[in-house]
């Protein structure tokens, strides 16, 4: 459904309260979190919200004129299934303005329980096209969907034009080369995905080994990635290695980059995309504030005079001064990166 | 216990997939899935094409049924999926929700491998739709399919993968061009240099994993030889072996023999291992990771996910 004459909405993410404030004192129209247990996508230790958490959150939204969404986007197997639904239960108790969803178990019981409460398709719903959007709508009655950081721009438009929910697609952070919901990268080396656990190349399989010319960084005794003395080291995610193919070593699958859509601003909001997500649960306060004010001021000065939007060279310095490697892509929105 | 084939992953020439298919004829297999899953560049044979050879494999008896890609992005790819979904012929084999929505309500689907079946709500939810038999998510354990088994909706089959190299992710980014500095729309099929994949190495030398075009499958061989009687004992109904370019007829004849109580497991493995340059792995069934060797880890501390 594109929103032409609606303003794109800015969401940002929050591992606690602290940065759930700053998130809206920054600018972001809505925020989203999850609880502190493996119902949501990012599991990290000392991470998340416990209830009571999560309804001050709700709280300090509300009295800002900005809205609460709670994830609970990993699949539950059947020994976690209660823990998902009693989530789900809590979420609506809290009173969160839109619950993120992956699982079709899950949503159905949520419709069918909880027939009031705005579902969003969690990009872990590996929802990449109009009929699988369909499916979500006309089964469930989903309001919005993430797009998988898979689709070109044009894709992004195409998909605009034929589907009857909202578009939610992502704008800054890290980026997950693979089509998020059907990644069992992780899990093959450590046993914990983030379908089933939560997690993504998971912390506590990281082990760092310092050599005679750098560092090397394994997960579970995989050599993902090695450093020279010198050379800035990054976290051992599986995609953003660095490997050997035809005796070429090289990111074979991907460079740890930073997504940034700084640059194609309009041509989303031309495109109908109803709001732009900033990746990063478990980034810091100090960086959720910096992202948040720098796309705020983007999109509010994108939205007052949109004919002459151009990135000013302070928002590009402080995003890249963030992002991972220090440079940014625009990801598969620009067709020669896939 | 039915034995499966997996639709081909890799770009093979057309000669080489009749001749594959032709193989089949004689073997136990009972259930054979065709047709492209990974990428709708791959064009050697059109949907006409795989009719034919669909119509051979069920004059011969067996049990042919329609896979659909995974990944479904261009209008082109649903408009070839639309046509797979209203052939009037054969069952299809969802791969993307997509899928599950064109085949909701007009007869019996499968769900393959890469929709995501984690729990007995979302199964019994799929079956109301018209699913009547699920393959399990590659990561699952034996405990999880075990209880989504036994809470089954009525007559729903259940397929376990238990020989080949696992399909672990999917981009919109082809990985193969991308090893020979090419881009997607200029790759040249590239892939079909890789009959079986392209390898990639860790950097001390460890094979890891194979790039299929915008697939990545692991290196190691997924090979649950050593526990198809429990599979049995579970009472899964059928179990899937994909393909690879070399010994498949082999490779079908000493799955069923174990099966049979023909053949020791011991005696299988060592007549499996010439098909597996880089080792077979088991982890996934026995609830950890997915790469670990089969028999690596003792079976008492093994702990489901």
């Amino acid at each position: 459904m594109p929103a032409l004459n609606k303003k794109m909405e800015l969401i940002c993410p929050a591992g606690n309260l602290p940065t759930l404030r700053a998130a809206v004192d920054n600018g972001a129209d809505a925020v989203y979190i999850g609880f502190r247990n493996r119902t949501n996508a990012r599991n990290f230790p000392g991470l998340n919200f416990s209830p009571e958490e999560a309804l001050e959150g709700v709280r300090y939204a509300r009295i800002n004129g900005k809205r609460l969404f709670l994830a609970i986007n990993t699949f539950p197997v059947p020994e976690h299934w209660q823990e998902a639904v009693k989530a789900v239960d809590k979420a609506a108790e809290i009173g969160v303005d839109a619950l993120i969803l992956a699982d079709i178990g899950l949503m159905n019981y949520t419709a069918r329980t909880h027939p009031d409460l705005r579902l969003h398709l969690s990009v872990q719903g590996s929802a990449t096209n109009r009929h699988a959007i369909a499916f979500y709508h006309e089964q469930f009655g989903i309001s919005r969907v993430v797009l998988p950081r898979v689709l070109s721009l044009a894709q992004v438009q195409q998909l605009t034009e034929k589907t009857p929910v909202e578009v939610e697609v992502f704008g800054y952070g890290s980026l997950c080369v693979m089509v998020e919901g059907r990644c069992a990268l992780s899990s093959y080396v450590t046993g914990n995905s983030p379908n089933s656990a939560g997690v993504c190349s998971p912390a506590h399989a990281v082990r760092w080994l310092e050599t005679p010319s750098g560092r090397d960084a394994y997960l579970d005794g995989v050599l993902i990635n090695r450093y020279h003395d010198g050379e800035t080291a990054g976290y051992p995610t599986i995609c953003k290695g660095r490997f050997k193919v035809n005796n070429h070593i090289f990111h074979s699958i991907e460079e740890p980059v930073c997504l940034n859509v700084l640059e194609i601003l309009p041509e989303l909001v031309n495109a109908g995309v109803s709001a732009i997500k900033v990746e990063g649960r478990q980034r810091s306060r100090a960086y959720v504030s910096t992202v948040a004010r720098t796309l705020r001021a983007a999109l509010d000065s994108y939205h007052v005079d949109p004919d002459n939007f151009k990135p000013r060279n302070e928002w590009i310095t402080q995003l890249n001064q963030l992002a991972e490697g220090n440079c940014h892509t625009l990801g598969a929105y620009h067709r020669s990166w896939q | 216990m039915k034995i499966s084939i997996g639709p081909i992953q890799y770009f093979w020439g057309r000669e080489k997939i009749l001749a594959f298919y032709d193989q089949l004829i004689d073997t136990r297999v009972d259930i054979v899935y065709l047709g492209e899953t990974v990428c709708s560049k791959r064009r050697e044979l059109n949907l006409n094409d795989w009719l034919e050879i669909a119509g051979r494999l069920a004059a011969s008896g067996k049990e042919v049924i329609l896979s659909t890609l995974a990944l479904l992005e261009a209008g082109s790819e649903l408009a070839s999926l639309q046509q797979i979904a209203e052939n009037n012929v054969y069952p299809v084999e969802a791969n993307d929700v997509a899928a599950v929505q064109l085949l909701a309500g007009h007869g019996p689907f499968v769900l393959g491998p890469h929709i995501n079946v984690y729990n007995n709500e979302t199964l019994a939810f799929l079956h109301r739709l018209g699913a009547k038999r699920w393959i399990s998510p590659v990561e699952l354990g034996r405990n999880t399919i075990t209880r989504l088994h036994e809470n089954r909706p009525p007559a729903m089959e259940t397929e376990i993968f238990a020989y080949g190299r696992l399909p672990l992710a999917f981009s919109a980014r082809c990985f193969s061009a991308r090893a020979h500095d090419k881009s997607k729309d200029d790759c040249g099929h590239i892939c079909s240099d890789y009959p079986d994949g392209l390898a990639l190495y860790t950097q001390d030398d460890d094979a890891f994993l194979v790039l299929n075009g915008i697939q990545v499958q692991s290196a190691t061989v997924h090979n649950l030889v050593a526990h198809l009687d429990e599979l049995v004992s579970i009472g899964i109904d059928i179990i899937r072996i994909d393909p690879q370019q070399h010994g498949m007829a082999e490779i079908v004849s000493v799955l069923s023999s174990v099966l049979d109580g023909q053949l020791q497991t011991g005696i299988a493995m060592e007549q499996l291992a010439r098909y597996q340059p880089y080792g077979s792995c088991d982890g996934y069934w026995r609830g950890g990771a997915g790469m670990a060797p089969v028999a690596a880890m003792p079976e008492e501390i093994a702990s489901d996910a």
